[in-house]
């Protein structure tokens, strides 16, 4: 059963093809890595799936249904939750309250007046589930804009993972982290994927990432498909090869 | 929170509540009178309300006059033609600037920043020309008179807020209190916080699964049924509707008022509205040129106090 299906989407921002004729088919339970040269569309075919803008053309289907037209929020109702290249969080709010908020729309209460007491309970329980899972137990009344750069990267996903979601998009997770952050996300995503099952895409740069936990790639080039596999038979591919050697030559 | 944050944000609860409670002893002393701390109770609920989108939604509404005139034509019309009775003529006002709000909100709502500050204007000077112009109804530029607050009626008793100062000071402070326990309610809900997590990040909070406008709908309509209702408190304050409650000059002081007290605090706009009231109350018996006082301080304020009045005086506790 596929998770997501991307059938031929392309995108146009005016005379520029960011994305042509890309097609992607990601099962239930799989870790999917996408990668590519700078600017080969891969932040844009995310956007395409999550909602922040229709496809040109193409048609996107989750869990069996056409969410081509369907708005971000809808989507994410039905499970699809993501973060983003750029960090996306509520600055000046503490790391539970950023929870918080996504933990109170799974739970269906974002037009309550109300919550009961067994319910706040409950959703109380969630949300330092949540934060322990990312690491951010012990920095839960930190504003989240003062907090290190990793931690904000972590903060934004345990926000994400705060919906419940069942296909989680990852844009860079571990973009401008160190090392020790870079292993540590590593091992959050590692960790989600064996024990929750969650499907997962993402987008990365860093290749030990890659090569560490996906079970298949994409990789995309100037908008286009180039190839996609095992990591093994990527780390093979000619044309991968060229693209990637190409632009670094 | 730290437990000496939760007492201290009791105690000033409590030093708010026991001011307002016990204005009509002290004002007039340091040369106030009541009728003054009506007048800020008042605007201070109506700049609460442009505050309710501005400090907690993020959304500037430049054009909340229009709901705040249409409260108080609103209540003057239904004293005037419907029935002497004043609690209904707060209803109604609240129901007309609340309904206004929702119609006109729903048609607003997708425009951001300067375009929604803006839509909100062009609108709001709608209702002003309408009530500029029909003057068989509004009584025009002349404003609505022929109205007057009546006695409350408790069946055994009745108690007489319109001669008497005291009493309908205290009668608002009522209102004022309903009115601002509602707010505060909000804010706390779940719902209050998708407000907030709207003015923090709007992408990040679509991408959370909240529908952006959708809420942020609600929230203008709810300030609208706010404003409505303070526009009705006016009307009764004064006996009188103006067309210059409607105008965009009388949005703008709203905004001034909330952004002067700070809109990041609740009780922010109402300090702000009484420096302002004080202020116009004062100056405005020496000189004509009053607005230009106000607006220097506005710019001190904005320049030196970025989070408002309200916001220094609380860093200047917590240090
Ligand atoms: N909103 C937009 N409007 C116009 N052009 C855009 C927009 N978003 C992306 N582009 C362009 O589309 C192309 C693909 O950009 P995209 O961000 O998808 O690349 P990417 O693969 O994520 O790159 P990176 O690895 O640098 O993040 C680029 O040329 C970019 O300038
Ligand atoms: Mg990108």
């Amino acid at each position: 059963m596929m998770l997501l299906e991307v059938v031929a989407a392309t995108k146009h921002f005016g005379r520029l093809a960011a994305v042509r004729d890309v097609s992607l088919a990601v099962p239930q339970g799989e870790l999917r890595a996408v990668i590519g040269p700078n600017g080969a569309g891969k932040t844009t075919f995310f956007n395409l799936i999550s909602g922040l803008f229709p496809p040109t053309a193409g048609r996107v289907v989750f869990d069996g249904r056409d969410v081509t037209g369907m708005p971000a929020h809808a989507r994410v109702k039905l499970g699809m939750a993501r973060t983003f290249q750029i960090t996306e969080i509520f600055p000046e709010l503490s790391v539970r309250e950023n929870v918080r908020v996504g933990a109170e729309v799974a739970a269906g209460f974002r037009l309550r007046p109300w919550i009961s007491r067994a319910e706040g309970a409950e959703l109380q329980r969630r949300i330092e589930e949540t934060l322990s899972l990312a690491g951010l137990a012990n920095k839960a009344d930190r504003l989240v804009g003062e907090l290190a750069h990793g931690d904000q990267r972590a903060a934004e996903i345990a926000m994400a993972l705060a919906l419940r979601p069942r296909l989680l998009l990852l844009d860079e997770p571990t973009a401008g982290m160190g090392d020790q952050e870079t292993y540590e996300i590593t091992q959050l995503i590692r960790g989600l994927h064996r024990d929750g099952k969650l499907t997962i895409v993402l987008i990365e740069h860093d290749m030990r990432v890659v090569f560490h936990l996906a079970d298949r790639i994409t990789v995309l080039d100037q908008g286009k498909l180039l190839a996609e596999g095992t990591p093994q038979e990527i780390a093979v591919n000619d044309a991968v090869q060229a693209a990637y050697l190409g632009k670094a030559a | 929170m730290t437990g000496g944050e939760g007492a201290r944000k009791l105690i000033a609860l409590g030093a708010i509540w026991a001011a307002l409670l016990l204005a009509p002893y002290w004002m007039p002393p340091l040369g106030g009178y009541t009728a003054l701390g009506t007048r800020v109770l008042v605007l201070g609920l109506a700049a609460m309300s442009v505050n309710f989108l501005l400090g907690f939604t993020g959304v500037l509404s430049f054009g909340h006059a229009a709901y705040f005139g249409l409260g108080a034509y609103g209540a003057g019309l239904a004293l005037k033609f419907l029935a002497p009775s004043t609690p209904l003529s707060l209803i109604c006002g609240m129901l007309v600037g609340g309904i206004a709000g929702a119609i006109l909100g729903a048609l607003i709502v997708r425009r951001r920043g300067v375009y929604f500050a803006m839509v909100t204007i062009a609108f709001g000077q709608v209702f002003y020309y309408i009530a500029f112009q029909w003057s068989s109804v509004t009584g025009g530029d002349d404003g609505l008179r022929g109205f007057s607050r009546r006695p409350l009626d408790f069946g055994a008793f009745s108690v007489d807020i319109l001669s008497n100062a005291e009493s309908f000071y205290y009668f608002v402070l009522f209102c004022f209190a309903l009115a601002a326990a509602a707010m505060g309610f909000v804010l706390r809900s779940p719902f209050g916080r998708t407000m907030i997590a709207i003015r923090e990040n709007e992408r990040r909070a679509r991408f959370l699964g909240i529908p952006v406008e959708r809420h942020i709908w609600i929230a203008f309509t709810l300030s609208c049924f706010f404003i409505g209702f303070a526009g009705a408190l006016y009307a009764l304050l004064n006996n009188f509707a103006d067309p210059k409650g409607l105008h965009y000059s009388q949005s703008g002081d709203f905004v001034i008022m909330a952004v002067m007290g700070g809109m990041r605090s609740f009780w922010g706009p109402l300090l702000g509205a009484a420096v302002f009231v004080i202020l116009q109350d004062y100056l405005s018996s020496i000189t004509v040129n009053w607005m230009s006082f106000i607006g220097l301080l506005f710019v001190f304020v904005v320049l030196f106090f970025p989070r408002g009045l309200l916001g220094a005086i609380r860093r200047k506790v917590q240090a």
